[in-house]
């Protein structure tokens, strides 16, 4: 039976966890899959460690079964797993119940979900803190309220009887965070916690993980995909990829001299400043990319797209004055009957032009986007395309039209943007049916040829979407979304869902068609370094409004707004 | 709070009118004379046209559903041919028999399926889940009044423990005096011992019918609600804080997983409600589903109509019911309105 | 669990060489992945069996009766035994499996077409055709359903025709419902803007990218509405509100021994419910077998 501390005496000179040639496997239909093989991993006592790799690299699975909690059909096949000297694998549920919260805790991504929806989130504090025993029942709501003001969440005693759904995300992710540390554990491990949330929030949040973790000498492991992430906020870095354990060094070290492969694929893959696109790519392949002729601006020529004082409201829904008041900062806003999602925005995009729309989420990026698309209608002002004014044109009619060519959108999800019913061939053929009038005999050679453009294998066009990786599935709705020659092609955060090593290619895939069909972009993110790298011009937006706009090099570099100053603090900031 | 009651009651008056106004139309739908049908199968020609006149159904469709309409506030549903008497009368003396049924099948049922299907999705695999998978595809596809009869043949031909489905008393027994109209209620409160006794033993087998025509749809609904909710975030993120697995299952998963559960209490009302006349008619019960049977049976048609507007009035306050209980327990509803 | 979920689903793909997408390939895979969807395919079978020959290999005429042998136990000679006048209860089971499939299948087909583009029309479209689809809706579950099918067969006649008109109005709130909240989901996918992108008309969208994304949803409601509507039948048959004797058919069937268990003549009852019973079960352990057999997700 487990003492009920372990103090930071016991197991001195151990390291606080020790994973040894760990093997965690899973029973599928289809047998048995090994998630995690031989997995060595040592985190010493205030050490924070970042686990990195991309999806299905083990790295989560890892962690859950460092804390025992895997779903059902995993469990630990191999190797041993000990805290402070203390066989965690061997340990019984009870122990192990004892451990969580007290001794290691964990936080998610996605935060509101992470939360009870129904339980005040003073009282999901209290529970943790009964539980283990840490203060009596007569103290433990001045306990919750201290938690509380620790993660700074502003006037804590209010915000106790809150439910999750009354809060942001950031505020969410506060109070997870105030749950894990509740107990005072020595361990805390950061599944992902910044994914989902703007960047701003994102650098908010992790300064406060690193704060209160180095303030009580705690350990952390810091999960992520994200390698600029880890290096900003870890010393040292372990890379994953496909369940094994590829390299393991310090920040400086993996970013100076990264020694395995898959590292420095990882390396070269992920945006930062000062490089341009090709040198995303793994060494070997940026020499085979021919360097790019330089396109004429054509800046003398009409802009192919003006957008005029734009303006889209929506009626606002009778709410109740309780999220009103918790969502304000200084004063209530008073609640007027209409929210303007944009408010009056100007900008144009000139021929072969890529201007990127930058903001956090609620700015209003993809409702413009969606406007400029003519999939919604527009509240005021005028969208001017090729001289022609398609604001006026109902979004409704605007399908029939042979405008509707020209003008044509990559997605963001790609498993949300295919039909799950229709093959790829088909998907890529629809908008050639409708409005390409390719007859139905040589459909399939245009399919064939818009797929060697893309890049996908021709014997992939008659599989299924979800036969389909993620990359594969973007590139279809790339090919989809050229099928037609456009003119102009919004990209809603295209890459957002991707690895980062896919993102690579399809940012390259993305700048070549760009270059070889001469279609304008209009590059709708948040991530900024991901804009740098594609982008002639940057607009920023916030609140609906456009805060800054300008050449890439100058707002990214010298930006005159305070707002785009923040934002470019806010991205994590590797030793590189 | 006020607001949410409010606002509630008003969504019930379209549903409201909309049921008076197809309980009317499908009383003038019936196929012949209507005035014949009144009038009886005996009456004469003169007879059929006084009966028409006072039932004013050679007056335009208009008028005649204001008369409807009026009626009804004054509370008058029509007299019966074959008794004679007013027909709400006779839905007043027989409705507790029908409620005292379904509230006793419904909360055996309730008892036995939501820990069954809160048991089978905390231990996915074991005996306890594969039992109420079968007890949910099985009990759905038994038809009630056959449940019934297999549970008299079984228990009263066969094993002789149950009395005699011949109704709410043996008769030896009286009733208890009347205070609810429940006789489980009205012999506890008189302290009679014996009654109580009688009136159970006789309530049980049909009871028991109602009670496994529900299991299946509370208990599969109770077993999926769970499950979604035990593999949510919120509740990794409550066992990756050490909680108890009892403060787990009770205070983290189950309120969340009631949730969806009380919402579709009010489709398993509808079948109960339903299935309540099928088990009435089995077991002789004396309540207002064999009321209308009976009616139906002798061409007495007042009762049929008297009968489908009280089961959908009453429907519609249960439906009210629970959705105000709803919006009491989820503050997601109580705050943002 | 997102990662373990993708590792596994990684695995899957590499371990396997997707081949041509053959509808019988599939329906092979699925019926011999479970059993029990093999066995309510069998079932199944059977049933249609029974529906389309029955009538035809019948040992006894159905209809006629044979006051020596009334009340008569299962023999050789009867399998299930004679009734109160003397039928062979064997044969009219059989051959009513033709009349209750028969109000089944056409019920949940009229229903299913009609609620179904309702409910489809009403999720996509919002405004006026979702609130006149709802409000009917509303109106009909306002209604205990069972007692309003009694009101519109008391209404409109005993026939067969009326007990299928019933059957199919009070299950078109669920259809409605059902098909309204799937396409609402959808209307805002991003392949349905892809597809708006392309060209394709709303009504194209409608017919040819939201129906069939909601076809594997519908097949189950379908199936277990199927059952229903047997049961709801034979309910209304059960209190003298469905078809007329001696017309063969479950419920009635069931009515006609139903006075009879208190004196221990118990095949008269049982077998017809016993029939009933089996044809619903096998109805509902088909949902699960129709959707994956329509669902492309589920194919290798």
């Amino acid at each position: 039976m487990l003492k009920r501390v372990i103090s930071p005496d016991e197991g001195k000179g151990l390291p606080l966890l020790d994973v040894k040639n760990l093997t965690v496997e899973f029973h599928t239909r289809r047998g048995i899959v090994r998630a995690v093989e031989h997995v060595n991993v040592t985190i010493e006592k205030g050490e924070t460690v970042g686990i990195v790799g991309e999806s299905g690299s083990g790295k989560s699975v890892t962690s859950y079964a460092v804390m025992r909690i895997l779903d059902r059909a995993g469990h630990i096949a191999d190797g041993s797993v000990s805290f402070s000297g203390f066989d965690l694998r061997a340990a019984s549920e009870n122990d192990m119940r004892e451990m969580r919260g007290r001794e290691m805790s964990m936080i998610f991504q996605s935060p509101r979900l992470a939360l009870n929806p129904i339980r005040k989130i003073g009282k999901q504090i209290e529970d943790v803190l009964l539980q283990h025993a840490q203060v009596d029942s007569d103290v433990v709501n001045e306990k919750a309220v201290e938690m509380l003001e620790l993660v700074r969440i502003a006037r804590p005693r209010e915000r106790y009887h809150a439910y999750p759904f009354e809060l942001s995300g950031g505020m969410c992710q506060r109070v997870v965070i105030a749950l894990a540390l509740a107990c005072k554990p020595q361990l805390l491990i950061a599944d992902e916690p910044t994914t989902g949330l703007d960047v701003t929030t994102q650098k908010a949040v992790m300064d406060l993980v690193v704060e209160l973790t180095r303030e009580r000498g705690m350990s952390t492991i810091l999960i992520t995909h994200d390698l600029g992430l880890a290096a900003t906020y870890c010393s040292r870095i372990v890379v994953m990829e496909k369940g094994k354990i590829v390299e393991t060094a310090e920040s400086e070290v993996i970013f100076r001299k990264p020694a395995h492969a898959y590292t420095r694929k990882l390396m070269r893959a992920t945006p930062r400043p000062g490089i341009s696109l090709p040198d995303l790519l793994p060494e070997n392949q940026t020499a085979k990319t021919k360097p790019l002729a330089p396109t004429p601006k054509m800046r003398n020529q009409m802009p192919l797209l003006v957008v005029d004082n734009l303006v889209k409201e929506y009626p606002r829904q009778g709410r109740s004055g309780s999220l009103g008041k918790l969502f304000s900062r200084n004063r209530p806003v008073p609640e007027s009957e209409i929210f303007r999602a944009v408010d009056g925005i100007s900008f144009s995009i000139a021929r072969g032009e890529s201007v990127g729309l930058v903001g956090e989420s609620g700015c209003g990026k993809s409702t413009t986007s969606m406007m400029v698309m003519r999939l919604i209608d527009k509240s005021a002002g005028s969208i001017v395309f090729d001289g022609e004014d398609i604001g006026e044109i109902p979004a409704s009619r605007f399908a029939s039209l042979a405008l509707r060519k020209r003008i044509q959108m990559v997605f963001q999800d790609p498993t949300d943007s295919l039909n799950p019913r229709l093959t790829a061939a088909r998907a890529i053929a629809d908008p050639l049916l409708r409005l390409g009038g390719v007859p139905r005999n040589k459909l399939r050679a245009h399919c064939e040829g818009l797929a060697r453009q893309v890049g996908l294998p021709v014997e992939l066009l008659d599989r299924f979407p979800h036969q389909l990786s993620g990359g594969q599935k973007a590139r279809v709705g790339i090919a989809r979304a050229i099928a037609l020659k456009p003119d102009l092609i919004i990209l809603d955060e295209p890459t957002a869902a991707l690895d980062v090593s896919v993102q690579a290619v399809v940012l390259n895939l993305l700048q070549d068609l760009k270059d070889s069909l001469g279609m304008s972009y209009l590059f709708v993110s948040h991530d900024l370094n991901v804009v740098r790298l594609l982008c002639d011009r940057v607009i920023v937006m916030r609140s609906g409004k456009i805060v800054e706009e300008g050449s890439t090099a100058h707002v990214l570099v010298k930006p005159q707004a305070d707002y785009t100053r923040e934002l470019l603090a806010a991205i994590p900031h590797p030793p590189l | 709070m006020l607001g949410l009651i409010s606002k509630r009651m008003l969504l019930v008056i379209p549903n409201l009118i909309g049921v008076v106004i197809i309980t009317f139309l499908l009383t003038r739908a019936l196929p012949g004379d209507p005035a014949a049908y009144f009038a009886g199968p005996a009456a004469t020609k003169e007879a059929i046209e006084q009966v028409r006149a006072k039932l004013g159904l050679d007056k335009p469709l208009v008028v005649q559903f204001g008369q409807y309409v009026s009626d009804l506030g004054h509370l008058n549903l029509g007299n019966s041919l074959t008794t004679g008497q007013p027909v709400l009368t006779e839905l007043k003396n027989r409705l507790p028999a029908s409620a005292e049924l379904t509230l006793f099948g419904l909360i055996l049922s309730m008892l036995i399926a939501v820990p069954l299907g809160i048991l089978a999705a905390v231990r996915q695999g074991s005996w306890i889940d594969h039992t109420c998978r079968v007890v949910a595809t099985a009990g759905v596809s038994l038809p009630v009044f056959f449940t019934g009869l297999l549970l008299v043949y079984a228990f009263y031909f066969r094993l002789g423990w149950a009395p005699a489905p011949l109704g709410r008393l043996d008769v030896f027994f009286s009733a208890p005096p009347q205070i609810t109209g429940f006789y489980l209620i009205d012999s506890l409160l008189n302290r009679d011992l014996a009654a109580l006794r009688a009136s159970l033993s006789q309530l049980l087998l049909p009871g028991f019918t109602l009670c496994i025509f529900s299991l299946a749809p509370i208990a599969r609904m109770t077993r999926g609600s769970m499950l979604a909710v035990l593999a949510s975030d919120f509740v990794r993120t409550a066992r990756a804080s050490g909680l108890k697995s009892r403060t787990v299952i009770i205070t983290y998963a189950f309120r969340n997983a009631m949730l969806p559960v009380v919402t579709t209490f009010g489709m398993v009302f509808s079948f109960l409600l339903g299935a309540n006349v099928l088990v009435e008619k089995v077991f002789a019960w004396p309540g207002i589903g064999s009321y209308a049977v009976e009616a139906l049976i002798a061409s007495d048609f007042a009762p049929v109509q008297g009968f489908v507007l009280t089961m959908a009035i009453m429907y519609v306050a249960l439906n009210l019911a629970i959705d105000m209980l709803y919006g009491v327990i989820d503050p997601r509803v109580r705050l943002e309105g | 669990m997102n990662e373990s979920a993708t590792v596994i689903r990684q695995a899957a793909a590499v371990a396997e060489k997707p081949q041509r997408n053959s509808m019988l390939r599939h329906a092979r895979y699925v019926m011999s992945e479970n059993a029990v969807t093999g066995f309510a395919f069998a079932l199944f079978t059977l049933i249609a069996l029974c529906a389309l020959v029955g009538p035809y290999v019948v040992p006894h005429d159905p209809l006629a009766s044979d006051t020596t042998a009334t009340l008569k136990p299962p023999s050789l000679a009867h399998w299930f035994g004679t009734d109160q006048l003397g039928r062979d209860i064997f044969s009219r089971v059989i051959v009513a499996t033709r009349l209750d499939c028969f109000i089944a299948l056409s019920s949940v087909a009229l229903v299913s077409a009609m609620g179904g583009l309702a409910g489809v029309a009403a999720g996509y479209f919002g405004g006026w055709t979702d609130r006149i689809v709802s409000r009917i809706a509303d109106t009909i579950m306002a209604f205990p359903l069972f007692v309003l099918a009694m009101g519109i067969v008391a209404a409109l006649g005993n026939t067969v025709t009326n007990i299928v008109i019933a059957t199919a109005i009070i299950n078109f709130p669920l259809y409605a419902r059902v098909a309204r909240a799937e396409a609402n989901v959808r209307r805002e996918a991003g392949f349905v803007q892809a597809a708006r992108l392309s060209g394709n008309s709303e009504a194209r969208i409608l017919l040819l990218h939201i129906l069939p994304n909601i076809m594997p949803i519908m097949m189950v409601q379908i199936s277990l509405t199927l059952g229903y509507a047997i049961l709801n039948a034979a309910g209304l048959s059960f209190i003298g509100l469905g078809v007329r004797p001696p017309t063969p058919e479950w419920g009635i069937m069931v009515a006609e021994g139903a006075g009879n268990i208190i004196s221990g003549e118990w095949w008269i009852a049982l077998f017809p419910g016993a029939a009933l019973m089996l044809a619903v079960f096998c109805f509902n352990l088909l949902g699960d077998g129709l959707r994956d057999l329509v669902d492309p997700q589920r194919r290798t």
